[in-house]
């Protein structure tokens, strides 16, 4: 648990906002809970930013509620310091030095300078502290962000597309920080538009196309929703199909052989030698998560 | 720590860790300077022969005067900046997640600018006596420093110069992109209240109208400036324009908090 605060879990309520005739979230209802990171999904401009800044206070909804320990954020006496939050767009003032950018919201948190210091250390921006953020990379402004999401060390934080600009071995260092932030107890929600960036780094999926909730679970749920697919190699490919149509099954020409989907391994197995039909080759292909996301996103029919 | 004295220390900081408002205050204190060494030449040179335009006392307070009729540009400017830089970089995402309550905010933005307007102001009259004094003194009847009609209108003017930037601030909230705004505060006050209040000045009836206007209500309190020197033009008396201005900058704050800071942040 981390020391003072109960890390508090985060709540979407039938939440919904509209732009003018744009329907941008729509009846939105989701869990965030704390000790597990939990994946915020969707193609990009399906409403995850307008579904944080609501959760922030940033935004009104036009429905719904979104709540962080059971209350609005603005109602909370000090908000900031009891979620940590990184938006995407949220800027920096280019003549700020990354350590005054800190610094000056550091009152607001109740932290000091030195607080300041520490935070850039752990995002590894300790060289460039003293350094203007015009002349800051995306990567850069990146860890600046999270520095400036950890300056009260709250019990919950809230990421928009983290791992945006960062090189391979900054996302890798990400991962493990956001896993070790969970571990502790606390609440991370973390959003991207790519389950592969999220992959490895992520307990729960929270899924959303079109500002609707497609899909919410663990991830190892989601991964069972792969459904596993067999694959056949035949020298009678034509009883094979007719056996397929006899069972029901899909049955797709794949390169030397055919595929059967949504089928385990045995039961087609079983099936041919039944009907004595001759096999080479029978095997489980692996789910694929991204596939089950870009299906979930609507990306492909 | 209070939420508001919290908010208050973050404004200071957001202001004073960027290089414009002390580049801002030193072009008020050089400007001035200027302006007053120039005034107080013209004012107390002129050819053999003829008598100088003014002397004596009236000499320094015109002199001294340039403070609100020249300079209040500056405070209005910096003021309008506390609001218009954040939404032009985008810091006003984090400076409200920090402080959700918008009114807080706003208000804190306000109480930095009265004390930073102060601050011009102080730094409008170092550099208008520091240039305007010695040339009186020299050239002219004296500086005058020590008589209480002209530290009066100094501190005056300091005041005054406070108020604009309040002003400034709500004008921001109102008009919260950067470069409309300043563009705003250029026109208005460098053309549209100067021809506004000659024109209703002319105007039997609508000169009353005239004295309501920001800049007359500013020389109003500071009880000198060009304009009212060149025109018989009615003033308010100093509370009722410090009250007018106050005014203005409340009616101004009002508007921006219904709207500007109403508004979701995207």
């Amino acid at each position: 648990m981390v020391g003072r605060v109960e890390a508090p879990a985060l709540e979407v309520v039938g939440l919904g906002k509209s732009f003018g005739s744009v329907r941008a979230v729509d009846d939105l209802s989701f869990r965030v809970e704390p000790g597990r990171v939990t994946g915020f999904l969707g193609s990009n401009g399906s409403g995850k930013t307008t579904t944080l800044r609501m959760l922030l206070g940033l935004v009104r909804p036009t429905d719904g509620r979104a709540l962080v320990g059971g209350h609005a954020y603005a109602e909370h006496p000090v908000p900031g310091a009891l979620v940590g939050a990184a938006l995407e767009a949220t800027g920096f003032h280019p003549g700020r030095t990354g350590a005054a950018h800190l610094a000056a919201y550091a009152p607001q948190v109740g932290v000091g300078r030195e607080r300041c210091r520490e935070v850039l250390d752990q995002v590894g921006l300790t060289a460039a502290a003293d350094r203007k953020v015009g002349g800051y990379s995306l990567g850069m402004r990146q860890r600046l962000g999270l520095a400036t999401a950890l300056l009260a060390d709250p019990p919950a934080l809230v990421l928009d597309e983290p791992a945006n600009g960062l090189d391979p071995e900054g996302i890798v260092w990400l991962r493990g920080f956001l896993r070790h932030l969970a571990a502790q107890g606390r609440t991370v929600l973390v959003s991207s538009h790519v389950l592969g960036e999220v992959q490895h780094t992520v307990d729960d999926v929270v899924v959303i196309a079109r500002g609707r909730l497609v899909h919410a679970s663990s991830l190892s749920e989601l991964a069972a929703m792969a459904g596993a697919r067999t694959y056949v190699e035949t020298p009678a490919p034509g009883r094979l199909a007719e056996l397929c149509a006899e069972r029901g099954w899909a049955c797709t020409p794949t390169g030397a052989g055919h595929e059967v989907p949504d089928v385990p391994a045995a039961e087609v197995g079983a099936a041919a030698y039944a009907a004595g039909l001759e096999l080479h080759q029978l095997a489980t292909r692996g789910a694929d998560l991204e596939d089950v996301f870009l299906r979930l996103t609507g990306a492909v029919a | 720590m209070s939420r508001f004295t919290a908010a208050l220390a973050a404004e200071w900081r957001k202001l004073t860790s960027t290089a414009l408002w002390w580049v801002l205050a030193l072009g008020m204190a050089a400007y001035l300077a200027f302006v007053g060494a120039a005034m107080a030449f013209s004012l107390t040179v002129a050819p053999e022969g003829f008598a100088p335009p003014l002397g004596g006392l009236d000499a320094a307070l015109t002199v001294y005067g340039v403070l609100n009729a020249v300079g209040y540009v500056f405070p209005l400017v910096v003021g309008t900046l506390l609001v218009t830089t954040e939404v032009r970089h985008k810091t006003l995402t984090q400076t409200l997640l920090a402080e959700p309550r918008r009114g807080v905010v706003l208000g804190a933005k306000l109480v930095l600018a009265a004390g930073i307007g102060l601050l011009y102001g102080v730094a409008g009259v170092v550099g208008l006596v520091a240039a305007g004094a010695p040339v009186l003194s020299a050239v002219g009847d004296g500086a005058f420093l020590d008589d209480p009609e002209v530290v009066r209108a100094l501190l005056l003017g300091v005041l005054v110069t406070g108020l604009w930037a309040v002003l400034g601030t709500g004008f921001g909230a109102v008009v919260p992109q950067q470069v409309a705004a300043v563009v705003a505060i250029l026109a208005f006050t460098q053309f549209v209240e100067p021809i506004a209040r000659l024109a209703l000045g002319a105007v039997d009836g609508l000169s009353v109208v005239s004295a309501y206007l920001p800049g007359a209500a500013a020389d109003a309190v500071v009880g000198a400036s060009l304009f009212s020197q060149m025109g018989d033009v009615d003033l308010l008396p100093a509370w009722g324009g410090a009250l007018v201005l106050l005014g203005y900058a409340a009616a101004l704050t009002l508007a921006g908090r219904l709207a500007t800071f109403a508004r979701d942040v995207v």
